[in-house]
């Protein structure tokens, strides 16, 4: 056993592989995204892993293995569940033979996501067991536990740590690693494997009939808990455990919630002895309700109380709050602090030389009055640009773009939308808009690689998970074979290119693709290219602000006059567009 | 009451403070010693304000409450300002001398934050101010800033000078191994003065 200071998704891809499991898929989503990408950078590996085009592809692949009695692994965000939500509706139904986990990876905060919903709604919605760490610790002895419980059980385990847990660090003891030497066998089983009505309700008959064993089985492991220590009780899940063991007194009750469903007549059992119960969760009031139905006359403070939000994430100081203003005793008082006001923002942005905001440049200029429905990625920032009117999720730019075309809004309509997002759920998007023959113009910002999430490979990159080069998926033929007449690949750095490629979209009917190739500037350094910085000559500079305007990081205002820090990657965009000339090419650094 | 010592480094997306905060994990391993922390990833690490705690002797949850952190590592000064909320009475602040000013401010035409104004506002606190950048071009690398920052900080982080240079020494590029130890070095040489 060996101890070390981990990453959250270090700590669970360290448990995948004591596990050990032998198929890995998924698709990238903060805070999920490190598991694949640690697992997939392993020297060794005894297992097959792939990036996957989308979470439902993923999912359904996943599925196909587990049906194979091989133990298979599943990772996405939070709203990559929603895609993925039609094949686990019925996954539960059919059941596996070999442990599947599907982890699903909450964002209260929204940190870096549109919403915060609560995945554990998913997992009682389908009746298949979840399991909710409240440290990076248990997380990883989770994982290990959810393959074997999944097998024992003969159903899918949704496994859903949140931000805190996926993007915390600690000292975790790992075991050892192991090889599986399974391979997989599909036994034809019709009853079991094709849903048809006759089939399905038999399933869902057996599916209900496991519940009540599958809640005393999660009391049995461990992972649902409580001391009894006075007349108060605190009863909290998730990372929300570690907030309140900070805090709690010795002299109130403490239930940790770990696992679902729970076993009502256990919680029943521990809320009968206390006088007043407080529960803290992050998001729904997923345990309150539970908690509700087996109170009776005992007062339960929480959410429904008023005491907790049901937004947002707890903190230690959110969670000492909640149990002063319950009236329940804390062991430290935390000092009221507050983020200074007038702090200016930094609120992130594209990189120096990025492509997105090159191509947002091109199309506010010949757009001026265009309405600019776009999607989730980088180029999401393009926001700060102007160039962003709606994102709602995943492959929505096309498909909203056609819905406001058809509306009757008169204006020039400009969607855009990254390679791995086209190509998640946007292709669907442009077919349906070219049956429909709406009018629109669509910008695949195609910079070959899913780089929010920290740059994975997808089918445009020309590379599998493990670094296998593959034919590269071509996104013309795509668009062409979905009917689209005006497919037009320019590089976006090439100001005049870009701009006479949209000008010829806007003068013509129906749907219009341009595709603004150029790889992102991350990668490309990583790849070892390096393009000549630029220089300001501030002899010629005459501060109109137009290069400052563009929003490039490496531009400042240094007193009266522009200048160019070292963060300039080179991309020439500025010098393209500033009217005095006084931007050119500098000395190599 | 609190057992852990606190420490919030903070910076900008792209900064390195990731790779302090596992220079201070890592440590914390040498010595056998439980540690907890937290840090952003994802959106913000493009050129946003980013944050990592890191709890030595921490046994509970990651993230240390505004008013209660021993001392704040900042890479930038603006960052320092803007997290300057997090320290207890008491505490430190070792701060990078740099400041880069968030483009948005460019492009909203706000009002420019100068380095005066943001000293002038931190002044209350106990400060150490660090010219990372000289001392990093002195090391031989500009890319050595952060490690500079955690050598000052070794002033008065409670882990003894070797479990960090140790530390160093596991997670930087071997490459860079001689300038990062010299970074740190000189790094702690200017925090004494402090
Ligand atoms: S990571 Fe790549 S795509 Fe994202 S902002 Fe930077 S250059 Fe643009
Ligand atoms: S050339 Fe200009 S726009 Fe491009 S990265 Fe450098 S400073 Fe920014």
């Amino acid at each position: 056993m060996e101890r070390r200071y981990l990453l959250g998704n270090e700590a669970i891809a360290h448990a995948c592989l004591e596990s050990p499991v032998d198929f890995i898929c998924g698709y990238p989503g903060t805070p999920s995204s490190e598991v694949v990408d640690i697992l997939r950078m392993q020297p060794e590996r005894n297992f097959y892993i792939e990036w996957s085009v989308n979470e439902k592809v993923a999912l359904e692949n996943a599925l196909g293995a587990a049906w194979c009695g091989i133990r298979a692994l599943c990772t996405m965000k939070h709203v990559g569940l929603n895609v993925a939500a039609d094949p686990l509706m019925t996954s539960s139904y059919t059941g596996v033979t070999g442990g599947l986990v599907i982890m699903s990876a909450d964002d209260p905060f929204a940190h870096s996501s549109q919403n915060e919903q609560d995945s554990r709604m998913y997992a009682k919605f389908a009746k298949v067991p979840c399991f909710d760490p409240g440290s990076i610790q248990e997380a990883h002895d989770m994982v290990r536990d959810a393959f074997l419980f999944s097998e024992d059980i003969g159903l899918p385990v949704l496994f859903r740590p949140t931000t805190r847990i996926c993007h915390s660090k600690g000292d975790v003891t790992l075991g050892d690693l192991r090889v599986s030497g399974r391979t997989g066998q599909f036994n034809r089983d019709p009853a079991q494997y094709v849903v048809i009505p006759a089939h399905t309700r038999v399933l869902h008959k057996k599916l209900n009939g496991k519940q009540a064993s599958i809640k005393e089985r999660l009391v049995e492991l461990g992972y649902n808990k409580a001391e009894v220590r006075g007349r108060d009780a605190v009863i909290a899940s998730g990372i929300a455990v570690s907030y309140v063991s900070e805090i709690i007194p010795h002299s109130t009750s403490f239930a940790k919630i770990g696992a679902y469903p729970i076993d009502e007549a256990w919680l029943k059992e521990f809320v009968s002895r206390h006088e007043r119960v407080l529960v803290i969760e992050e998001l729904s009031p997923f345990v309150e309700e539970e908690v509700l139905q087996v109170a009776g006359t005992i007062p339960v403070f929480g959410k429904k109380s008023g005491n907790a939000p049901y937004e947002g994430e707890l903190s230690p100081a959110a969670v000492g709050r909640i149990m002063k203003s319950a009236g329940f005793a804390t062991n430290y008082d935390f000092p009221v602090a507050n983020y200074p006001p007038d702090a200016p923002p930094r609120p992130p942005i594209l990189c120096a030389g990025c492509m997105h905001r090159a191509a947002f440049y091109a199309i506010k200029k010949v757009f001026r009055e265009g309405i600019f429905p776009s999607d989730i990625g980088c180029y999401t920032l393009g926001l700060q640009l102007g160039g962003v009117d709606t994102t709602i999720c995943m492959g929505a730019s096309i498909t909203v773009a056609s819905g406001i075309a058809h509306s009757g809004e008169k204006r020039d309509v400009v969607c855009t939308i990254g390679d791995s997002t086209f190509l998640h759920t946007g292709i669907q998007g442009l077919m349906n808009a070219v049956y429909s023959n709406a009018a629109i113009t669509v910008v695949i910002l195609d910079n070959r690689i899913t780089a929010m999430t920290g740059h994975q490979p997808n089918p445009s990159t020309g590379i599998t998970a493990c670094g296998v080069p593959v034919p590269p998926v071509s996104l013309e033929a795509i668009c062409r074979s979905c009917g689209v007449l005006y497919v037009e690949t320019v590089d976006p750095y090439n100001l005049t290119l870009m701009v006479n490629a949209l000008k010829e979209a806007k003068a013509r009917p129906g749907v219009k693709v341009v595709i603004a190739r150029h790889p992102c500037v991350i990668s490309a350094r990583r790849a070892g290219i390096s393009r000549r910085p630029y220089d300001v000559d501030s002899e010629k500079c005459t501060a109109c602000g137009t290069c400052v305007r563009f929003g490039c990081p490496a531009i400042e205002m240094g007193g009266e006059k522009a200048v160019i820090t070292d963060g300039c990657s080179g991309c020439s965009l500025c010098a393209q567009i500033c009217p005095s000339g006084a931007i050119t090419p500098g000395v190599r650094k | 009451m609190k057992e852990s010592y606190d420490i919030l480094v903070v910076g900008i997306g792209g900064q390195g403070t990731i790779l302090a905060s596992n220079i201070l994990g890592e440590a914390c391993m040498i010595e056998n010693r439980p540690v907890k922390g937290a840090e952003t990833h994802g959106m913000a690490q493009r050129g946003g304000s980013v944050e990592s705690h890191i709890r030595i002797d921490g046994r509970f949850g990651p993230l240390i409450a505004p008013g209660t952190a021993d001392i704040i590592i900042a890479f930038d000064m603006l960052e320092a300002f803007r997290y300057s909320y997090y320290l207890r009475p008491g505490g430190k602040i070792i701060t990078n001398r740099r400041l880069v000013v968030p483009t948005s401010v460019f492009m909203q035409g706000l009002p420019v934050p100068t380095d005066r104004e943001i000293l002038g506002r931190l002044s209350g606190y106990e400060l150490c101010v660090i010219d990372a950048e000289g001392l990093a071009k002195e090391a031989g690398s500009l890319l050595t800033q952060n490690i500079v920052m955690m050598g000052a900080a070794s002033q008065f982080i409670p882990l003894k000078t070797e479990s960090l240079v140790q530390s160093v020494s596991r997670l930087v590029p071997p490459k860079t191994l001689e300038a990062n130890l010299k970074a740190f070095e000189l790094g702690r040489v200017a925090g004494s003065s402090c």
